[in-house]
């Protein structure tokens, strides 16, 4: 009995003194710099992950006090992270920044009130300057900008594989659609796919027809349809679903089955011909050991050279933030030079800002990057620039239904891509 | 479901002390499985069909109603219903006939019984992969997993395209979830046989009964209660499928069902209100096999 008391009181004694820790912690952390920093993302593996710790250790230079910590969620294309997200803001409990794509895909987060604007951060630490006007003009909502974008991709790239290209007779890269489809044939002719699909989970099939809809009908006819000054039953969107249908004729049979590192493989491989992807591919490549140039090679997808189909990741400063300061600070890393070039060009993108820094970067990122300065700069529906949650999942479903019904129903294809536009304006 | 009788004399043992020692299950569930269940409700009932929207106000049962318009939605129902049929139906019939087989007490039948029961002891996201290459559809040249297999054994003309083709996509689906749960219907029948009195057997032999006919007669209608049990099992496992799908297919429209696309209202659409009422109609079904059968179940133990 007495030891039992004893051990009782030696446990007392230690939660009090665990708890009047944590007390005397608070305290401290309400003034000047904040103790730590919880950030949410959903880059946990591979270049995205380098790339995210090299910028962190230039925000642990900078803030050394301040203690980082990733509340990352491992999982394809930030799903599970989404769900955990959505929870936590939901519940008013929100990280001190998260990760999301730029643009409408924040709409809801800004509607529902759950985001601060940063329009003063961008005057006082120049990147109004910086970053691109056609960027900036995509980025503000209502006269606000809600995210700070860290790295740009394109989307609109053609892959290929140097070696098969020469087995079927192409030499230059196609430029236009007609040019386009005449190499895809000249890969059927040798055996192969003219172009190597992958369809699951919707979402690269659907960024194939997001693409084809912008090289057949070009960048305002495209940008109208999220202006609902392009119809999408109308004839643009017909003949760029016929076009669709066409390159869909060309393709690996096993679509279905893969996803987009497995219809890369096929390329490098010499297994199919072109590959529509975003340049993403050429990190994963280069990660799996292959050479630019050598092993694989880039053009800007045909019809669209003169097009920068982009997508961003940015982040945020949610309302309600418990270390406002340090995610300031963090925010301030993300669009700073020293942030953005540390990022880049581990995770195979460019820098938002037009001043980077280019010799830190490869051949294709150096190409990129000076379109990225000339070209007509062009969101991604997919990847959540230029419509909402909402509108992306019908997007990409109504793709998935088009390729898994054999890719004949073209009307019904329009139709549903009408819907999905509505979908997204409610 | 066996009830423990707790009869003594004061002390913990009394009424009130068995009624304490369940207080905390009953706390949990309550909050956990019914509290939930009644949020959740709640919640469908709402207009709060985006994250903007802040003060939600009651709108009766208007998300219910447009499920019935939402043509994702009766694709995802159409879908559940292919996989639900010919899951349980192959189900029954490939443990069944195993159950039959190795009830007649072969060599090695423990070692069978595992083998058999091993697939359940894999994840669904994990089974999900593997089938996913086994069921890769491309044909004859660069065919891979079961289509490979097919060409092999010269049985070519049986390639399929599996689960990306619109019409057979869920029957596709399908097996996978057979090939894991039948050895789990082959232990259930199993004991079901053997639950059965030798003596019975011995009887039908005495009065002549041919051997097929002990089967017909006297073995089929004492396994009906196994019968029911393995029905309700399957059934609302199949119901609530979703890692399975996401494993194979990852989120494609081609295998949208229920599971699968209440989440992707709830997370992806952030439209809260839809997807609870989806949850909604899921548990509804749900508890349409479950509950006749727990009552079922009830009656048989008070008869005990």
């Amino acid at each position: 009995m007495r030891k039992s008391s004893v051990r009782l009181a030696a446990a007392l004694a230690a939660v009090a003194l665990v708890v009047t820790g944590c007390s005397s912690s608070t305290k401290t952390s309400s003034t000047a710099a904040d103790k730590q920093l919880e950030i949410f993302t959903w880059w946990a593996s591979g270049g995205e992950k380098a790339g995210l710790d090299a910028m962190t250790s230039v925000f642990t230079t900078a803030n050394p006090n301040t203690k980082f910590i990733n509340a990352s969620v491992a999982g394809g294309a930030g799903v599970n992270a989404k769900a955990v997200l959505a929870s936590r803001l939901e519940a008013n409990n929100p990280p001190d920044s998260f990760q999301a794509h730029a643009g409408m895909e924040l709409d809801g987060y800004v509607k529902s009130g759950k985001l601060e604007d940063l329009t003063s951060l961008y005057a006082s630490e120049g990147w109004d300057k910086v970053f691109p006007a056609d960027l900036l003009k995509t980025l503000t909502v209502g006269g606000k900008i809600y995210s700070v974008p860290v790295n740009i991709h394109r989307a609109n790239v053609l892959w290929w594989n140097p070696a098969t290209a020469t087995k079927a007779g192409i030499t230059t890269a196609p430029t236009t659609l007609d040019e386009f489809f005449a190499d895809l044939a000249k890969f059927k002719a040798i055996g192969i796919p003219g172009i190597a699909l992958a369809g699951k989970g919707d979402w690269a099939i659907a960024q194939l027809m997001d693409y084809l809809l912008l090289a057949t009908m070009g960048a305002d006819k495209y940008e109208g349809l999220f202006k609902g000054t392009t119809s999408w039953t109308g004839p643009e969107v017909a003949a760029a679903l016929v076009n669709f249908q066409k390159a869909l004729s060309f393709g690996n049979k096993d679509a279905g089955n893969l996803d987009w590192p497995d219809a890369g493989k096929l390329i490098t491989s010499g297994k199919a011909g072109f590959f529509i992807m975003g340049d993403w591919a050429s990190a994963q490549w280069q990660s799996d050991g292959l050479k630019l140039g050598t092993d694989y090679t880039w053009a800007a997808a045909p019809g669209t050279t003169n097009i920068y189909q982009w997508l961003s990741d940015s982040f945020t400063l949610p309302i309600g933030a418990k270390d406002r300061n340090a995610a300031l600070a963090w925010l301030k890393v993300c669009g700073s030079k020293a942030g953005q070039d540390a990022f880049n060009p581990k995770k195979g993108s460019i820098s938002v800002r037009t001043d980077s820094d280019l010799t830190l970067y490869d051949s294709y990122l150096q190409a990129a990057a000076a379109q990225w300065k000339t070209d007509r700069l062009v969101g991604s529906t997919v990847h959540g620039v230029n419509g909402n949650n909402a509108l992306m999942a019908a997007f990409d479903a109504a793709a998935g239904k088009y390729l898994s019904g054999g890719a004949k129903d073209n009307a019904g294809l329009a139709k549903d891509l009408a819907a999905a536009y509505v979908a997204g304006q409610a | 479901m066996t009830k423990v009788k707790v009869k003594g004399r004061g002390g913990v043992t009394s009424r009130w002390g068995g009624f304490f020692f369940v207080l905390p299950s009953i706390i949990a569930v309550g909050i956990f499985v019914y509290g939930m269940i009644a949020w959740t409700l709640n919640i469908s009932l709402t207009n709060k069909n985006s994250s903007a929207v802040h003060n939600p106000k009651y709108v009766g049962f208007v998300n219910y109603t447009s499920l019935l318009h939402d043509a994702r939605f009766t694709h995802a129902l159409g879908n559940l219903a292919k996989f639900t049929v010919v899951f349980i139906f192959g189900t029954l019939i490939s443990g069944f006939i195993m159950a039959l087989l190795l009830e007649k007490g072969i060599a090695g039948e423990g070692l069978f019984r595992s083998i058999y029961l091993y697939p359940m002891a894999i994840s669904f996201i994990a089974m999900g992969t593997v089938w996913n290459w086994l069921m890769n559809s491309t044909h004859d040249k660069g065919a891979g997993g079961l289509n490979l297999i097919l060409l092999k054994l010269h049985l070519g003309f049986l390639q399929n395209d599996w689960y990306i083709s619109q019409k057979g996509s869920m029957y596709a689906m399908a097996l996978p979830a057979i090939w894991q749960m039948s050895g789990y219907v082959l232990a259930l029948f199993l004991a079901g046989f053997r639950a059965i009195p030798d003596d019975m057997r011995e009887a039908a032999r005495v009065d002549g009964a041919s051997e097929a006919k002990i089967y017909r007669y006297v073995l089929f209608p004492q396994l009906s209660p196994t019968f029911l049990t393995v029905l309700i099992i399957l059934g609302h496992i199949s119901m609530k499928v979703f890692d399975l799908i996401i494993g194979i297919s990852g989120k494609s429209y081609v295998t949208d069902v229920l599971a699968v696309y209440m989440w992707q209202v709830t997370f992806d659409f952030t439209n809260y209100a839809k997807g609870a009422a989806i949850a909604m109609v899921i548990l509804f079904m749900v508890a349409i096999v479950v509950i006749p059968y727990l009552r079922y179940v009830n009656k048989s133990e008070e008869y005990r």
